[in-house]
């Protein structure tokens, strides 16, 4: 690779004039930045397994490394110092992020994260367009080429609704803004405009002569930024992970665009693979959700939280159990499947339960832990926050690969998930959550149900069945507290 | 490059990001976004340009400092998303066996 890259600057140095241009023309820098393509789609390919992902993610970086250094040999550079210093600065404040963030906050960072990857975007589609000769897009008579125009309009549109979306994403999973949905009036109708608008506006860009384009540019800019804010506002807490999936397939749908306008490989590659992956992730969410893609872009969900439901809740029959008791009945077992939610992660019960599996291993229990795709706050959130807890990674089951598996399941140990375990999912059709993919911790022969109160329901808003079993005890109290107790008893 | 060989390479790109995000295990889709979100920094190309080009152009001293400040917010991305991804796979261990 480094002869590669020695033998591209040489080349590049003794044909003075496509350096000029600004485009790959050189067969070698080309060869470069396809390399790194590859290894981007090698760093993607390693997080087929855990075993393998580490790799991954050193081509990962070695990809990125050859993409900046290929551009900085094959650019004349104005400006070196400042170049580093931006990198420097950048580099240790992403860093020391990285290094300080906890686990529990990860739907927040990658949301912040792709807000910036947004910004880039316009900000370079800005500095394309107010200095194309650099970046090779004249034609012949010194205008911006008409698809160059597409590319940057686009570019522009798609990162600046990264970013406002990002922003308010960010907002909302960090606390600074309510989860609750706001609802403005004939939203529709304003969205779908503003859409039009500029897509419009980029076509009138593109044909339009040059001389009084500027004007249509920044309009672009600011509607985008604007669409971006009002299509993120109306959709509710619960409907985050989604959000947040999408948002990462916009940020790659942004570098794609940018990649055309530059004719970089590396960046098409890499806009395509992160396009595809968040476009992936938000469809298992939607379908772990049983909602159709459009309704959660069109949002509210968990505004109007099921007021038929309350009445007919609090005089029904459930069992209390103690932690004397689950401890005594978990060691009886033969096998024991323990189903966290997000709720124990607000606990931050993830020690004190993995320390009670354990406990519940060394006396000959089979302790395996059931994860639902919508069980933390992102896409795999739930099982990152396990394994930082030390929880082995082949202890750790997807819903469709542990359900059949609780029909022999002696208990079933269900510690801040509500809405994953409900029967109602798969008998209910009036429910909301009808259709929704649970556990059948229903066929298990005993429940234990971690819970703080009675009172409380899941983020749908809906009674569960499962309280009221009568294989089914109660455990009302905080989560790390409830299996610290089990612990002692065991 | 012309447009319709780079359309090219976008669409088989597309196809193979497709077949290689479902490949990815549903327990390491969060190490996922944040590599994603670390490679799509590649977008760094696009700043150093503009951050590298001198100012000859009218709006080339304005373009330069867009360019710098893309740098920064791109390599926050970039070292931010590779070391909490890397940080994130660290915790993912096999049982031990005695």
């Amino acid at each position: 690779m480094r002869n590669a890259l020695v033998g591209a600057s040489a080349l590049l140095f003794s044909t003075p004039a496509l350096a000029a241009s600004g485009e790959a023309v050189n067969p070698w820098v080309a060869a470069a930045y396809l390399v790194a393509g590859v290894l981007f789609i090698l760093a993607l390919r390693g997080l087929s397994s855990p075993e393998s992902s580490r790799a991954g993610n050193r081509f990962g970086m070695v990809g990125m490394l050859i993409a900046v250094v290929t551009t900085l040999w094959t650019h004349s550079i104005a400006s070196l110092p400042e170049i580093a210093g931006a990198i420097a600065i950048g580099g240790v404040i992403g860093f020391v992020i990285a290094r300080r963030i906890a686990m529990t906050d990860m739907p927040q960072l990658v949301a912040a994260f792709h807000s910036l990857v947004g910004l880039a975007a316009v900000l370079v589609g800005i500095a394309a367009y107010l200095n194309p000769g650099a970046f090779g897009i004249l034609d012949a008579t010194g205008e911006i080429l008409t698809v160059s125009r597409v590319e940057l309009g686009l570019g522009v549109a798609i990162g600046a609704i990264t970013f406002s979306g990002s922003v308010i994403a960010f907002l909302k999973l960090n606390g600074n803004m309510s989860g609750a949905p706001i609802m403005l009036p004939l939203r529709h109708v304003i969205n779908l405009g503003v859409l039009a608008a500029i897509i419009g506006l980029t076509a009138y860009f593109a044909i339009a002569p040059t001389v009084g384009t500027g004007a249509i540019f920044w309009t672009i800019v600011g509607l985008s930024f604007l669409i971006g804010f009002l299509l993120i506002i109306p959709i509710g807490g619960a409907d985050m992970p989604v959000v947040v999936s999408m948002l990462n397939s916009y940020s790659g749908w942004a570098a794609a665009a940018m990649g055309f306008t530059l004719g970089n490989t590396a960046m098409i590659i890499t806009g395509a693979l992160v396009g595809s992956s968040g476009a992936i992730l938000s469809y298992i969410m939607c379908k772990a959700m049983n909602r159709s893609f459009i309704s959660v872009i069109a949002g509210g969900f968990g505004a109007d939280s099921g007021p038929s439901e309350g009445a007919a809740k609090i005089d029904r029959p459930w069992k209390r159990g103690s932690a004397e008791d689950a401890a005594y009945m978990m060691k009886q077992a033969e096998n024991v499947i323990i189903i966290p939610g997000y709720g124990m992660a607000v606990a931050q019960a993830q020690h004190a339960l993995r320390e009670m599996g354990d406990m519940l291993k060394e006396q000959g229990v089979g302790v395996k832990y059931a994860i639902h795709p919508v069980a933390g706050r992102m896409p795999g959130h739930m099982n990152v926050l396990l394994a930082e807890a030390n929880v082995p990674y082949d202890e750790v089951f997807e819903l469709e690969d542990i359900n059949s598996e609780f029909a022999q399941a002696d208990v079933a140990f269900i510690i801040g998930a509500n809405d994953v375990v409900n029967p109602a999912a798969k008998t209910d059709k009036g429910s909301p959550i009808y259709g929704m993919p649970v556990f059948d911790v229903d066929k298990a022969k005993t429940i234990f149900f971690v819970k703080r109160s009675m009172g409380g329901v899941g983020y749908a808003g809906v009674d569960n069945e499962v309280f009221y079993m009568d294989q089914t005890m109660m455990l009302l109290s905080d989560a790390k507290k409830m299996c610290e107790e089990i612990v002692k008893a065991l | 490059m012309d447009f319709i060989s780079i359309l090219s390479i976008f669409v088989m790109a597309c196809f193979v990001g497709y077949y290689v995000v479902w490949s990815v295990t549903p327990a390491l889709h969060t190490p996922l976004m944040a590599v994603t979100n670390a490679i799509s920094s590649v977008i760094i190309v696009g700043a150093l340009i503009a951050a590298a080009a001198g100012s000859q152009a009218d709006g080339g001293q304005t373009a330069k400092w867009l360019g710098l400040v893309g740098v920064v917010l791109a390599s926050v991305n970039i070292f931010g998303g590779f070391a909490v991804t890397e940080r994130m796979l660290a915790m993912y261990k096999k049982k031990e066996r005695k």
